[in-house]
C-alpha cells in the first residue's frame, strides 16, 4: 500500500526502478487520494487519465500550457481553451523524463493573488485547516503536494506565487533565478518577473524537479544555460557558508510573533550546523519593493493580457460590432483583480504618467538589485520569513486589495532583482506551518539546496498536515 | 493625484474594458488607494540611476534564419471562437 502523504518523488522513482510498484499502481494511488480529499480541498481544476508508462506523476499549475489538456489560468476568459502544444517545461518533463501529467492545479486568475480566492473556479483550501487559504497564486499546487494528491508539482512565481503558498502549506518551493527555466508555452503575467519552478515535499525532490526543467530553450530567448549542473544536496553541515539576516525583512511590520520565533529558531540551527550568521540591511528594498512591484507587474500584465480579445481563442461575448465585442468579452471574461491590475498598468503606462510611475519604478528596481548585489559580496545567502503570517481564514483579506498585496511584502524584493529563493518549512505557529526563505545571488540554486537540505534534516519538520496523520 | 471619472473611462477605453456602472464606482476608489500606495516610488531622487527592464545581462540573442516546422492552420484555428475557412471570423468593425 502506497501512502501518498509520505512518499517522496525520489522514493517513488526508486520503487519504480526496482519494480516494487508499477506505474499504474502509483498513478492509481494518487487518483485515490484525489478522489478522497480533493472534493474538500479543490486543488485541481482538471484531473487527467493515465497516459501510461512508468513515470512519476506531476501536477501542473494551470497557467502552464499542456497539449490536449485544458489550460485556463484560473480565468473564465480561457474556459474551454485546449492548447495545441506543450510548454517547454512540460515537454521536458514528459519526453526527457517520462513524467505523467496528473492534472492541472488551481490558481488565482492569471496568477494574480495570494490566496487562490481570485480563481474564477472557486478557491482551494489549506490541507492543515480547510477554513484557511493555501496561499497563492499557486495554492492548488502547494496544497496538492502537502495533501498527498501529487508527489510534486510545477508552479509559477512573479512576486511570491511559489514560495508563499509553500510556506502556508508547509512544503518546499523554489523560485529559480530569472532566465534559468523556459517560459515558452506559459500564460504570461509579467514577463520580466515570471519564473516557473518546482514544489515538493523535500529539498532533494525540489532540486530533482528543478534539474528536469532548467536550462536554455531556443523557444525562449531570455533563457540561459546553467553555469553549473544541479547538485542533489547531500551535506548536513554548513561549514564555510556565510548567511545574512536582513534586518528589514526580519523585523517588518506585520510579521506575526510565532512566525518570527520559528525563523529565529531556524537561524540558531544554521549556526549550530556551522554557518557564519551575521546581521545586514536592505534599507530601501523592503520599503520600496511593494510599490515598485505593483507598478511594474501590472504594467507588464496590461500589455500581456491585451491578447485576450475574443478573436483567436478563449471566451467571446456576443456583440454586433467588433470594438463592442472586445470590450464586452474582456469585461465579462476577466475577474475583479485582473481588471484592477490592467487598469493600474494601463494608467501607469499612459501618456503623461509613464515617467513618474513605470519609468521611476524601473529605476527603483535598479536600486533594489544593487542593494542585494552588495550583500552577496559578504554573504552566500540571506534568510527571512517567507510570509509575514501563517495561513489566514478564507475571506479575511479578499475585500481589501492592498491587504492582500502585503502577503508578498517579504518575497517581492528578491523577485525584482531576479534572484532565486527557496521556501523551507521551519516549524508551526498556532498549529500552522511557518516557512523561511533562503535567497541567493543569481544562479546560486545549489547553495540554497545545500542550506535548505541541511536545515530540513536538522529541524525534522513533519510535512504531513496534523489532521491527515 | 486622484483619478477622476473621466480619466477612469479613458483608461478603461485604452484597456478595451467595458466597465459596468457598479464596477466603475468600486474601481475608482480602489484604484485611487492603489495609486496612492505605489506613488511612494516618487519619494526617491533617482535622476542618475539607470532603469532596469530585465534582471539578466542578456543582449541580442541571435538565431539562424532557417525555416522550421510551425503550427498548421488547423492547429492555429483549433481554439477559434468563430472561423470561416482558414480565417478567424469577427463581427464587423464599428468605431475604434
Amino acid at each position: 500500500m502506497i501512502d501518498t502523504l509520505l512518499l517522496t518523488a525520489y522514493e517513488a522513482a526508486e520503487l519504480l526502478r526496482n519494480r516494487e510498484i508499477s506505474g499504474a499502481e502509483l498513478w492509481e494511488a494518487y487518483r485515490r487520494a484525489i478522489d478522497e480529499r480533493d472534493g474538500e480541498l479543490h486543488c485541481f481544476l482538471h484531473v487527467c487519465d493515465d497516459p501510461g508508462g512508468d513515470g512519476i506523476p506531476l501536477a501542473v499549475k494551470d497557467v502552464i500550457g499542456t497539449k490536449g489538456i485544458p489550460t485556463t489560468a484560473g480565468s473564465k476568459i480561457l474556459e474551454g481553451y485546449v492548447p495545441v502544444y506543450d510548454a517547454t517545461v512540460v515537454r521536458r518533463a514528459k519526453e526527457d523524463h517520462g513524467l505523467r501529467v496528473l492534472g492541472k492545479t488551481n490558481t488565482d486568475e492569471f496568477a494574480m493573488g495570494s490566496s487562490t480566492e481570485n480563481s474564477a473556479f472557486g478557491p482551494s483550501r489549506n490541507p492543515w485547516d480547510p477554513s484557511r487559504v493555501p496561499g497563492g497564486s499557486g495554492g492548488g499546487s502547494a496544497a496538492a503536494v502537502s495533501a498527498g494528491l501529487a508527489p510534486w508539482a510545477l508552479g509559477s512565481d512573479t512576486g511570491g506565487s511559489i514560495k508563499q503558498p509553500s510556506a502556508l502549506c508547509g512544503n518546499v518551493g523554489l523560485r529559480p533565478t530569472y532566465g534559468t527555466v523556459s517560459r515558452y508555452g506559459v500564460v504570461a503575467f509579467a514577463s520580466s518577473l515570471d519564473q516557473i519552478g518546482p514544489v515538493a515535499k523535500t529539498v532533494r525532490d525540489c532540486a530533482y524537479l528543478y534539474s528536469i526543467i532548467a536550462g536554455r530553450d531556443d523557444a525562449d530567448s531570455t533563457t540561459v544555460e546553467l553555469p553549473q549542473p544541479v547538485e542533489l544536496p547531500e551535506a548536513v553541515d554548513l561549514k564555510g557558508l556565510r548567511v545574512g539576516i536582513p534586518k528589514e525583512l526580519n523585523e517588518a511590520d506585520g510579521i506575526e510573533p510565532g512566525v518570527g520565533e520559528a525563523v529565529q529558531a531556524a537561524i540558531a540551527k544554521l549556526e549550530e550546523l556551522g554557518a557564519e550568521v551575521g546581521e545586514c540591511s536592505l534599507p530601501l528594498s523592503v520599503e520600496y519593493g511593494m510599490p515598485c512591484y505593483y507598478l511594474i507587474a501590472p504594467a507588464e500584465a496590461s500589455s500581456n493580457l491585451a491578447r485576450y480579445d475574443g478573436v483567436r481563442f478563449g471566451y467571446r461575448a456576443d456583440a454586433a460590432e467588433r470594438l463592442e465585442m472586445y470590450e464586452r468579452t474582456r469585461d465579462e471574461g476577466f475577474g475583479d483583480e485582473v481588471k484592477r491590475r490592467i487598469m493600474v498598468g494601463t494608467y501607469a503606462l499612459s501618456a503623461g504618467y509613464y515617467g513618474a510611475y513605470y519609468g521611476q519604478a524601473q529605476k527603483v528596481r535598479t536600486v533594489i538589485k544593487r542593494e542585494h548585489d552588495a550583500l552577496f559580496e559578504t554573504f552566500d545567502a540571506l534568510v527571512s520569513p517567507t510570509s509575514p503570517t501563517v495561513a489566514f481564514p478564507l475571506g479575511a483579506r479578499a475585500a481589501d486589495p492592498l491587504a492582500m498585496y502585503l502577503c508578498d511584502l517579504l518575497t517581492i524584493p528578491s523577485c525584482m532583482a531576479g534572484l532565486p529563493g527557496l521556501n523551507v518549512p521551519c516549524g508551526l505557529s498556532e498549529g500552522l506551518p511557518v516557512g523561511l526563505q533562503l535567497i541567493g545571488p543569481q544562479f546560486a540554486e545549489n547553495t540554497l539546496f545545500r542550506i535548505g537540505h541541511a536545515l530540513e534534516q536538522a529541524i525534522g519538520f513533519d510535512p504531513v498536515p496534523e489532521r491527515l496523520r | 493625484m486622484a483619478i477622476d471619472r473621466e480619466q477612469l473611462l479613458h483608461v478603461a477605453h485604452l484597456a478595451r474594458l467595458e466597465l459596468r456602472e457598479d464596477e466603475l464606482e468600486r474601481l475608482q476608489g480602489q484604484l485611487n488607494d492603489i495609486l496612492e500606495a505605489v506613488s511612494k516610488v516618487s519619494e526617491l531622487d533617482l535622476a542618475d540611476v539607470p532603469p532596469t527592464s530585465h534582471p539578466l545581462d542578456v543582449v541580442n540573442v541571435w538565431d539562424m534564419d532557417e525555416p522550421r516546422p510551425c503550427f498548421s492552420a488547423e492547429e492555429a484555428l483549433a481554439n477559434a471562437p468563430e472561423r470561416e475557412g482558414d480565417f478567424f471570423k469577427v463581427p464587423p468593425g464599428g468605431a475604434t
